[in-house]
């Protein structure tokens, strides 16, 4: 089962929840946690795994041969501005180019063939109750996509079920996002009830309704702010799985790394909660 | 001597802009001559991506030896100005294309190494 | 010394710390003194403290998606070969493109034989120009849910704040930046006289900063550093500092934990109004501070 933990905003609690779910559910369960926020994964920080594999990760850029008629085709044909051609000399950004390989397939001379450059890495570690990937992107490549693609890819096709994948998402709705969402079979959306918690999440509904995706949400800090998410949540006929109480402890235990489920009981009982929830919608995969 | 500086105007007097990849405009001085040209940045401007590049690419059309900015070009921009063997100096974002030309004369600005 | 548009972007890193919050203070203790742009554009939430009345709404374009005529297209699959992002699909005989997946490469109507492709302009979002409830002039903007966000819709609205700023004959910028350290927050430094990190004293804060200040420095920008709820972690708070004295970074201010923040969002108020002599305090000093810092750079030039 995919379980995609997504916010639209940031700050919400996205890897708090992610990080403590599958730590929790990793008791009881077979559990991989994937940190799929490629731009700025946070996840290691809580989860202290020990390091078992690091994987150079690449995207396929054209490498220039040295050779060019001038022709101007690589150049046009360049969505991106990703190649240039200067006088005789071909340029090329590898930081700009999305692999589309049309300069590639249209040089009449073949002088830019595709080879594969490194754009991040992708670390695989262990915990003592559960498995640990996560990704990250070279600083300046500007393509997280297809990191995402890869690193979703790779866990679905490594942990099958029964194994639980949660995946912890980019935070926002752009296209990082819409990736790491593509292949969840149910996605949870963390809030906080105040005004900005509110419209990025409705955002997110946006977002995952579009895509048919089941979804369900958890508010944090719950408590601060007012009732306009719970209200929002039945108006639009949207379970409201769990609540997190806003405790200043529990911020300052976040503050120093740690896990929160321990040491707080409202916390651990949230966690059941979305447990069994997911256990209902997929009895074969949680028992 | 060639210079191009990354402008908001098209006049010696205008402001400089700080920006490299989308500056609005390149004027470019000569110093033989002592008269300028320029050239309207916008569409390296609008470019979604890649701004700097092109606007790059525009002062290597341009013959340009030196450019002069505010903040300096970023990484994909650097690439196409080190081939083109182009100085850069920076430092100059806040004040008159003139007086950008003077502080240069006068080594004030700073040359980064691409 | 010559009356020049300053420009302040506020930048978190992480997201969550209280950025959009902080920037929205500035503004009202900026009064008349200031333009707003809201550069955070992927989710953006300024407007829910300042109730912008839109004056202006254009559409923004940003690349492209391609587009498959049926009447021309005879089925024969060129396009969805040469397509790499599973963007094209075969439906009933002939070929459709998947918009969600397309990321307008522009590849296939160059090998379709038909010309039965054409590249549209892409409708990625909109922006605004408004005034906030105190009358402040604000550019902001949408971005539309799986647009790919780079600098160009954050130029935009900086580039169009800017002018705005000069017609006023406002003297700052003030700019909410978007979270992470990528294209789009690069984007919004471009041009900054000064920087406003805003981190909360948490591992994550502290790690994000390490990498927003690689990108300033790269940028050379100068800048200074807001601990937001510092008192929930004193020993990060601690590294905190030693990081950004080392870094050459300045110390703004060590705001306390307080449920002001929350409380003054939840109505829709920025915290100078709601807790002006609590709380809001700690941000009328910052700001103090931060044009002073700005006035002590200028006066180096």
């Amino acid at each position: 089962m995919n379980v995609v933990i997504a916010s639209g905003k940031g700050g919400t609690g996205k890897t708090t929840l992610a990080t403590n779910l599958a730590s929790y559910l990793a008791l009881n369960h077979k559990v991989v946690l994937s940190d799929l926020d490629v731009e700025e994964p946070n996840s290691a920080l809580f989860v202290k795994g020990e390091l078992q594999q690091q994987t150079d990760k690449f995207k396929m850029i054209p490498k220039w041969t040295g050779e060019c008629t001038e022709c101007g085709i690589c150049q046009d044909v360049c969505a991106y501005n990703a190649i240039m051609q200067l006088g005789k000399h071909i340029i090329l950004h590898a930081q700009l180019c999305h692999s589309c390989y049309a300069c590639s397939e249209l040089c009449p001379i073949d002088a830019l063939p595709m080879e594969a450059v490194q754009m991040g890495i992708m670390n695989e570690a262990k915990t003592p109750v559960m498995d640990f990937i996560e990704s990250r992107l070279n600083i300046g490549e500007e393509q997280a996509v297809p990191l995402i693609k890869e690193t979703s890819r790779y866990v679905r096709d490594n942990f099958p079920d029964p194994v639980i994948k949660i995946f912890d998402a980019p935070p926002g709705t752009s296209c990082p996002v819409i990736e790491a969402v593509k292949t969840a079979d149910y996605v949870i959306l963390v809030t906080e009830p105040t005004p900005f918690g509110l419209h990025d999440m409705s955002l997110m509904v946006g977002v995952v309704r579009d895509m048919e995706k089941p979804f369900g949400v958890v508010i944090n800090r719950y408590g601060i702010g007012n009732d306009d998410v719970l209200d929002y949540c039945k108006r639009e006929g949207i379970e409201v799985i769990a609540r997190i109480p806003n405790q200043r402890q529990i911020a300052e235990t976040y503050s120093r790394g740690e896990l929160l489920f321990e040491k707080f009981p409202d916390v651990k009982s949230a966690l059941e909660q979305i447990e069994q929830h997911l256990f209902t919608l997929n009895r074969e995969v949680v028992s | 001597m060639k210079i191009v500086f990354t402008t908001k105007g098209k006049e010696m007097d205008s402001m400089m802009d700080a920006r490299f990849g989308r500056a609005g405009y390149l004027l470019m001085y000569d110093d033989d001559t002592q008269q300028h040209i320029v050239y309207d940045n916008s569409e390296s401007g609008n470019a979604a991506h890649g701004a700097g590049p092109l606007t790059a690419q525009k002062v290597y059309e341009l013959k340009a030896d030196v450019i002069i900015t505010g903040n300096g070009p970023g990484d994909n921009a650097t690439a196409t100005l080190q081939m083109a063997n182009i100085k850069v100096y920076v430092g100059a974002g806040n004040m008159k294309v003139s007086e950008a030309l003077l502080a240069f004369q006068q080594a004030k600005l700073t040359e980064i190494k691409l | 010394m010559r009356n020049r548009l300053k420009e302040i972007v506020v930048i978190s890193g992480k997201g969550g710390t209280g950025k959009t919050s902080i920037a929205a203070s500035f503004a009202i203790l900026g009064g008349e003194d200031v333009v707003l742009a809201d550069c955070d554009v992927d989710a953006a939430d300024m407007h829910l403290l300042m109730a912008p009345e839109i004056l202006l709404e254009e559409a923004f374009f940003s690349g492209a998606i391609a587009k498959i005529d049926p009447a021309l297209c005879t089925g024969c699959g060129l396009c969805d070969e040469a397509c790499r992002f599973d963007a094209i699909n075969e439906q009933d005989g002939k070929y459709v493109i998947d918009p969600l997946n397309c990321e307008g490469c522009g590849y296939c109507p160059r090998v379709c034989p038909e010309n039965a492709i054409s590249m549209l302009d892409a409708n990625v979002g909109d922006w605004y120009k408004s005034k906030t409830r105190m009358g402040t002039p604000m550019v902001h903007a949408k971005l539309g849910v799986g647009a790919d966000n780079s600098g160009k819709l954050v130029s935009k609205v900086k580039e169009e704040a800017k002018q705005l700023a000069k017609t006023e004959e406002r003297p700052f910028l003030l700019v909410d930046g978007p979270p992470g350290v990528g294209c789009p927050v690069v984007a919004s430094l471009a041009g900054a006289d000064y920087v406003v990190i805003v981190i909360e004293p948490t591992v994550s804060g502290i790690h994000d900063l390490k990498r927003v200040q690689e990108l300033i420095a790269k940028f050379r920008i100068n800048s200074g550093c807001i601990i937001n709820k510092f008192d929930i972690n004193h020993e990060v708070t601690s590294d905190i500092k030693a990081f950004i004295a080392d870094a050459g970074i300045d110390h703004i201010a060590d705001i306390p934990y307080d449920t002001a923040f929350t409380e003054a969002m939840t109505i829709g108020r920025t915290i100078v109004e709601h807790s002006p002599d609590g709380i809001g305090k700690y941000l009328s000093e910052s700001w103090v501070k931060i044009k002073q810092l700005i006035q002590l750079e200028s006066e180096k030039i």
